[in-house]
C-alpha cells in the first residue's frame, strides 16, 4: 500500500511540474514575441503614448521574472488581470463561461460513458457478427469526421428537418435546469458521437483481449451464459484499460468542446478563447488557455492513478 | 509494386480512389474550375443548376469552383505541414535513439512537456501571439505534430539501433549522419509510412478545424474548413451548402484512413 501511495505522490508531483512548465511556456510565449507585444497588438498606427500606456497595463516595464512571479501569484489567487478588449476583469468573464463548459462536458459524460461501455460489451459479445461490423464502421467514421461535420448533420436533421431541437445553444442563468438541458442537447449529442466512438472501441478491444484467458474458457465449460461471463468475469479484469480510456476521453472532451461551442454559439470557455485569440486579447487567452491545460492534465493524471489502482501490474512500474 | 496494388483489398482501393481524385483536382484546379476562385458570379446561396453545379456561396461565388480550389489549398497545406513535421520529428527521434544519454533525455523531456499540453489550445495560444499567416500556421502545426512523430521514430530507431549491422557501422567508425541516413532510415521507412498517412489525416483535420474557427487560412482564399464557417448561417434556412465542404473533409480523411489500415496490415506481416 505504501508503494502505491509513493507512486501516486510521484505522479502528482510530475503533473504539478508539468503545470508549472506550461505556465512558464504560456508566459514566455508572450515574452518571445518578435518585437514588442505592445506594438504588435496595437498595430502600426499606435502613437508612442498609447504604446507606453499599454506597456504599463501589461506591466511590461518590469523585469521578466518579477512579472512572472506576480502573474502566477495573481493567477493562483483567482485574479487574471483585465481584458484588453473591454477592460472587464478576466475572472468575471471566465467564471460564468467555465461553469457553462463544465455543464456541457458533464452532461456529455453522463450520456457517453454508460452508452459506450454498454455498446462495447455488446460488440464484444456479438463480435464478428453483422451487428459488430455495423458498430465498427459507424464508430470508425465518427472518428474520422471533423466535429463540425457531425454537428451540422445533426442540426440539419433535428432542427431543420424535424424542428425539435434548437440549432443555437443559447443559455442564461435565469433558465431552469431542464431548459438548459434542452438548449444544449445538440452540442452534447455531437460530443457524445465523437467520444463514444473512441471509448466504445477501446472497451470492445479490452474485453476481447481478456476473453482469450483460461478462466473465461473455464467459465464457458461450466456452462455459464455469454452475457454473464462478460459482465462478471471479463469486465472486472478489463476495467483498467477501460477506466484509462474513459478518463483520457474526458480529458479530450474538455478540449473538444472548443469547436462544438463555436458551432452552436454556446457561451463557454472555448468560445471565449477563440474570440480572444481573434481579438488578440492576451490576458484572456493566457487565463483560459491555462485553465484548459490544467483541466486536461488533471484528467490525464486521474486516468493514470485510477488505472494504477485498478491494475496491480502497473504498480510496480517506476517512472 | 503493381502486383501489390493488384492484391489490395476493396477498402484500400476506395481510399486510393478518393485520394487520387482529390490530388487530381488539386493539381489541375485552374483547368477544371469553371469560375475564378474569388470572383462573384451569381446570387447569394443559389441552388444547384447547370451554371453552378453546387450552387453559390454566401456572397455569390461558385461553390463548385471554390471546392476545387479549396482542394488545392487545403490538401497542399496539409501535405507540406506533414512533410515538415516528419523532417523535424524523425530526425530528432533518430538522433535521440543513436546518441542516447543526455541528448535523448533532454529531447524526450521537452517533448513530454509539449505533449502534456492539449494541441488545439497550444496552437490557438501560439497563433494569438504570432498572428495567423500561412508560414506561421505551417510551422506551428508541424512543430506540435512532430512530437508524435518523434515518439514513434525514436521507438523504431531504438529497435534498429541494437542490430549487428549498426554495430558494425559504428566499429567501422562511421559518423552519426551516416548511421542515420544509411542504416536506420531505410529500415524505419515501412512503419513510418503508415504513420505518415495517420499524421496527414490529423494535420488535415487540424487545419480544417483552425480554418473553421477563423484562425487558419484567411479569406478570400478558398479552404474547406473556412467555407463551412462562411456558409454556416445557411443551414438554419434549410440550405445545405455548409455540409458540402464538411463532407469533402470527412470523405478525404476516411479515404486516407482506409489506405492507412491496409498499410498497417501489410507492415504487420499478417496474411489472410
Amino acid at each position: 500500500m505504501k508503494n502505491i501511495l509513493l507512486l501516486i505522490c510521484k505522479r502528482i508531483g510530475a503533473s504539478l511540474i508539468t503545470i508549472f512548465v506550461i505556465s512558464l511556456i504560456i508566459f514566455i510565449g508572450v515574452e518571445l514575441l518578435p518585437g514588442d507585444v505592445a506594438e504588435t497588438v496595437l498595430g502600426q498606427s499606435a502613437t508612442p503614448e498609447t504604446v507606453e500606456a499599454f506597456r504599463k497595463e501589461l506591466k511590461l516595464d518590469l523585469p521578466p521574472h518579477v512579472r512572472y512571479a506576480t502573474w502566477l501569484n495573481h493567477f493562483v489567487h483567482g485574479d487574471f488581470g483585465n481584458s484588453l478588449a473591454n477592460k472587464r476583469p478576466v475572472a468575471e468573464l471566465v467564471n460564468w463561461r467555465l461553469s457553462n463548459t463544465l455543464l456541457l462536458a458533464m452532461v456529455t459524460a453522463f450520456i457517453a460513458v454508460p452508452l459506450s461501455i454498454f455498446l462495447g460489451i455488446l460488440a464484444a459479445l456479438y463480435r464478428n457478427t453483422l451487428f459488430d461490423k455495423m458498430i465498427s464502421i459507424t464508430t470508425l467514421s465518427f472518428i474520422s469526421f471533423p466535429e463540425f461535420f457531425i454537428a451540422y448533420v445533426l442540426i440539419a436533421l433535428f432542427s431543420v428537418q424535424l424542428n425539435i431541437f434548437p440549432s443555437l445553444a443559447i443559455i442564461d442563468d435565469n433558465m431552469g435546469f431542464f431548459n438548459k438541458l434542452y438548449a444544449i442537447i445538440l452540442p452534447s449529442l455531437t460530443l457524445t458521437c465523437v467520444v463514444t466512438a473512441h471509448m466504445m472501441r477501446q472497451t470492445r478491444a479490452a474485453i476481447i483481449n481478456v476473453l482469450g484467458s483460461a478462466y473465461i474458457e473455464m467459465a464457458e465449460i461450466k456452462g455459464i451464459r455469454g452475457f454473464r461471463i462478460i459482465v462478471y468475469h471479463a469486465f472486472p479484469n478489463a476495467l483498467s484499460p477501460v477506466i484509462n480510456v474513459v478518463a483520457v476521453n474526458l480529458a479530450y472532451l474538455v478540449v473538444g468542446v472548443v469547436l462544438v461551442e463555436v458551432v452552436f454559439v454556446y457561451p463557454g470557455l472555448g468560445q471565449l478563447l477563440v474570440d480572444s485569440v481573434a481579438k488578440r486579447d492576451l490576458p484572456v487567452v493566457q487565463a483560459s488557455g491555462l485553465i484548459f491545460s490544467i483541466a486536461y492534465i488533471f484528467m490525464n493524471l486521474a486516468a493514470d492513478i485510477l488505472s494504477m489502482l485498478a491494475n496491480p501490474k502497473l504498480r510496480q512500474s517506476n517512472f | 509494386m503493381i502486383k501489390l496494388l493488384r492484391q489490395s483489398p476493396l477498402s484500400a482501393r476506395i481510399g486510393m480512389g478518393i485520394l487520387l481524385f482529390n490530388v487530381f483536382l488539386a493539381l489541375f484546379a485552374s483547368v477544371i474550375a469553371p469560375y475564378e476562385e474569388t470572383s462573384v458570379v451569381g446570387d447569394v446561396w443559389e441552388s444547384f443548376s447547370g451554371n453552378f453545379f453546387l450552387g453559390t456561396d454566401h456572397i455569390g461565388r461558385d461553390l463548385f469552383s471554390r471546392m476545387i480550389y479549396g482542394a488545392r489549398n487545403t490538401v497542399a497545406l496539409a501535405f507540406v505541414t506533414t512533410v515538415l513535421s516528419f523532417l523535424i520529428g524523425s530526425s530528432l527521434g533518430f538522433i535521440a535513439a543513436v546518441k542516447g544519454g543526455w541528448v535523448d533525455q533532454m529531447l524526450s523531456r521537452i517533448i513530454d512537456a509539449i505533449m502534456a499540453f492539449p494541441t488545439l489550445i497550444f496552437a490557438l495560444m501560439i497563433l494569438s501571439v504570432v498572428g495567423s499567416s500561412i508560414p506561421t500556421l505551417i510551422t506551428t502545426i508541424a512543430i506540435l505534430d512532430s512530437t508524435r512523430v518523434y515518439r514513434l521514430s525514436r521507438a523504431v530507431a531504438m529497435d534498429i539501433e541494437v542490430m549487428e549491422f549498426v554495430e558494425a557501422a559504428r566499429l567501422r567508425g562511421e559518423g552519426l549522419w551516416w548511421i542515420i541516413s544509411q542504416e536506420i532510415l531505410p529500415n524505419a521507412i515501412p512503419p513510418l509510412m503508415a504513420e505518415f498517412g495517420l499524421r496527414f489525416c490529423f494535420v488535415f483535420l487540424f487545419i480544417a478545424s483552425l480554418s473553421f474557427l477563423g484562425l487558419g487560412l484567411q479569406p478570400p482564399l478558398a479552404d474547406w474548413g473556412g467555407m463551412v464557417r462562411e456558409n454556416a448561417g445557411a443551414i438554419t434556412f434549410g440550405i445545405y451548402t455548409p455540409l458540402i465542404p464538411a463532407a469533402a473533409i470527412a470523405c478525404l480523411t476516411v479515404g486516407v484512413n482506409l489506405i492507412v489500415d491496409w498499410l498497417l496490415h501489410l507492415s504487420s506481416g499478417l496474411q489472410d
